[in-house]
């Protein structure tokens, strides 16, 4: 009967592709590009570029799919997902570059799995908990308009894998960025308690952003995002009050260890296991 | 409860005229479409299944939605948190699909929160490894498949055509599910034990998603003659049941049914009977997750009124300025 076709089909004859799953692993961005880390660059420092950068997205991604099941509407719940998403992908393309330029030949979950905190180089903004949709939303606004205008001048680097997944990543971010920005005008103009929050969580977020400034210099970028968003908003610019210390020497804070557990638990309680 | 009383609604002709139109369109296995009359019972009955279909899918995030955050691989962590985004999608196009017959989605889910409405009982139960993900996709999307694939010739054409695109995406979540178990009855011994427990606790639960058996359900007669509903609960027990023991043979894992065995006279496989108090107990609300369930959507729904809030405040004053701007 043809109402079972797919069923039927379950148990048969997908032996060759026993690593398939839909929409993880058909688009190759990298496909036809050369993997060889070209002359002059230096692989150890090209390393710890990708790995910083996926440290970045895989703790964002990880608090974004925190959010799965308690978003404000389902638009939201997808779109959340849809970022994390995005994230969580750029990370497992830069985890899987750094394997193979810094010599261990480490594979995307290697980095992920079995390092600890204070090996993680995310910046700290990405760590810290989700808190309202308010926080939620301008710590995406931040993190996107950073990462973007990184990932734009990284789109020129001389490694052309991390070039092209830079490239993949911007057309993303750009979308991120929007959505946020978006959602920091809607809340910032629609009522007195959606405007009092996300004034706060402009406040609560802005000693983080010297952090960022630090690892790569966006500020022209960030700020004029932020003046363009908050005008638009009605909410005042955040009053710029740097934290000692940085994620990108692994200075923590202490929200990263149970996100962490959270994370790596399984895959930790099962070390010899395949997933 | 289903009553053929008909509504006044609708336009041109008189009602025993637009009954007849009705029940020509069904008897031609034809669409009715939004715009087009229908008797009240029919809709009431179609707004009641596909809220409950959105229901199930909102809340089916739930169980599997609370691993992705511990997903053991990265890969994994993809396909999952990809999954349940496609959940949280299908209850929007659902609730679209209710809306057409003039249902409210911010209505339904206040009926859902406040228990008014129902959800599949399947959701109730918890997951207790990662092994539960891919059992899951295995029996549950592999069950709601078997349900809804007929439904894409469901009378109702928005009803139909969300199904054909829900059934596409449910076939990946089970080919999903399928493989993670595959790839974890190939792993440790350890892992092997985790697969064939899920099975243990998810299969007498998947049987029942089908419903309570044929004579016990009040409400399948007249939905199988509206084409709302096209095979009975038994049928389609019996259709999934049927499917699955050559799945679970090659996967390697035991169907814990001492009376499954395969009846060469009926061309079908006898099977155990489900436990159906534990049914109607989940169903009543006392099943091992419902409190809880409910309690996640109440509190999601709660917590995020200020937003919504917001954003039909923001909407309303852009209206105003747009206004104020075209005057000016």
């Amino acid at each position: 009967m043809s109402d079972d076709h797919v069923y039927m089909t379950l148990a048969e004859g997908h032996e060759d592709d026993t690593r398939w799953a839909y929409g993880t692993g058909f688009e190759d961005p990298l496909h036809g590009v050369d993997t060889a880390v070209p002359d002059g660059v230096d692989a150890g420092e090209l390393a710890d570029l990708c790995v910083t950068l996926a440290d970045d997205a895989l703790v964002s991604a990880q608090r974004l799919a925190e959010w799965t099941t308690r978003a404000p509407e389902l638009e939201e719940e997808v779109a959340l997902a849809n970022i994390g998403l995005d994230l969580l992908g750029q990370a497992r393309l830069l985890y899987s570059r750094a394997g193979q330029v810094d010599g261990t030949g480490r594979g995307e979950d290697a980095y992920a799995y079995f390092r600890d905190a204070g090996e993680f180089r995310n910046v700290r903004l990405a760590e810290v908990p989700n808190g309202d949709f308010a926080f939620s939303i301008v710590r995406l606004l931040v993190f996107a308009s950073w990462r973007l205008a990184h990932f734009e001048r990284l789109t020129a680097h001389r490694d052309p894998v991390l070039a092209a997944i830079a490239a993949k990543g911007v057309k993303e971010l750009a979308y991120h960025r929007q959505y946020a920005a978006e959602w920091v005008v809607r809340l910032g103009d629609g009522t007195e308690e959606s405007h009092r929050r996300t004034r706060k969580a402009l406040e609560q977020v802005a000693p983080y952003l010297g952090e960022l400034f630090t690892a790569f210099d966006a500020r022209d970028e960030v700020v004029a995002v932020l003046r363009q968003v908050t005008e638009a908003a009605g909410l005042p610019m955040p009053v710029y009050r740097p934290l000692p210390g940085s994620g990108r020497t692994g200075e923590h804070t202490e929200h990263l260890a149970p996100l962490l557990a959270e994370l790596q638990g399984v895959a930790r309680a099962h070390p010899e296991a395949t997933w | 409860m289903d009553t053929t009383h008909s509504s006044p609604a609708g336009s041109g002709g008189t009602e025993p005229v637009l009954q007849e139109h009705f029940d020509a369109t069904i008897a031609r296995d034809r669409r009715i479409e939004p715009r087009d009359w229908m008797p009240e019972g029919y809709r009431k009955t179609l707004v009641r299944q596909i809220a409950q279909h959105a229901h199930s899918e909102i809340i089916g995030m739930q169980p599997e939605g609370e691993w992705i955050t511990r997903a053991p691989s990265l890969r994994r962590k993809a396909i999952l948190f990809a999954k349940v985004q496609d959940e949280a999608g299908h209850g929007l196009y659902l609730y679209s699909a209710a809306e057409t017959l003039g249902a409210d989605r911010a209505d339904l889910t206040e009926r859902l929160i406040e228990g008014r409405q129902k959800y599949s009982s399947i959701f109730n139960y918890p997951t207790l490894s990662f092994a539960d993900v891919g059992v899951i996709g295995w029996f549950v999307d592999g069950a709601a498949i078997c349900n809804q694939v007929p439904l894409c010739r469901s009378s109702y054409g928005p009803y139909a055509r969300a199904m054909v695109r829900i059934c596409k995406e449910e076939s990946f979540h089970q080919r999903q599910g399928y493989e993670l178990l595959m790839t974890m009855m190939r792993g440790t011994e350890e892992q092997r034990e985790m697969v064939q427990d899920a099975v243990d606790r998810w299969w007498w639960p998947s049987l029942m998603m089908f419903g309570p058996p044929d004579d016990a359900s009040p409400n399948s007669a007249q939905s199988m003659a509206w084409k709302i509903k096209r095979h009975s609960n038994d049928e389609l027990r019996q259709r999934f049941v049927d499917m699955t023991v050559p799945q679970a043979e090659k996967l390697g894992v035991t169907l814990p049914d001492p009376e499954l065995r395969w009846n060469e006279e009926r061309g079908h496989h006898d099977f155990g009977t489900p436990d159906w108090d534990e049914l109607m107990r989940v169903i009543k609300g006392d099943g091992p997750c419902n409190a809880q369930r409910m309690e996640r959507r109440r509190t999601a729904h709660e917590e995020g009124a200020w937003v919504r809030e917001a954003a039909t405040a923001h909407a309303a004053k852009q209206a105003v300025r747009a206004e104020k701007g075209a005057v000016a």
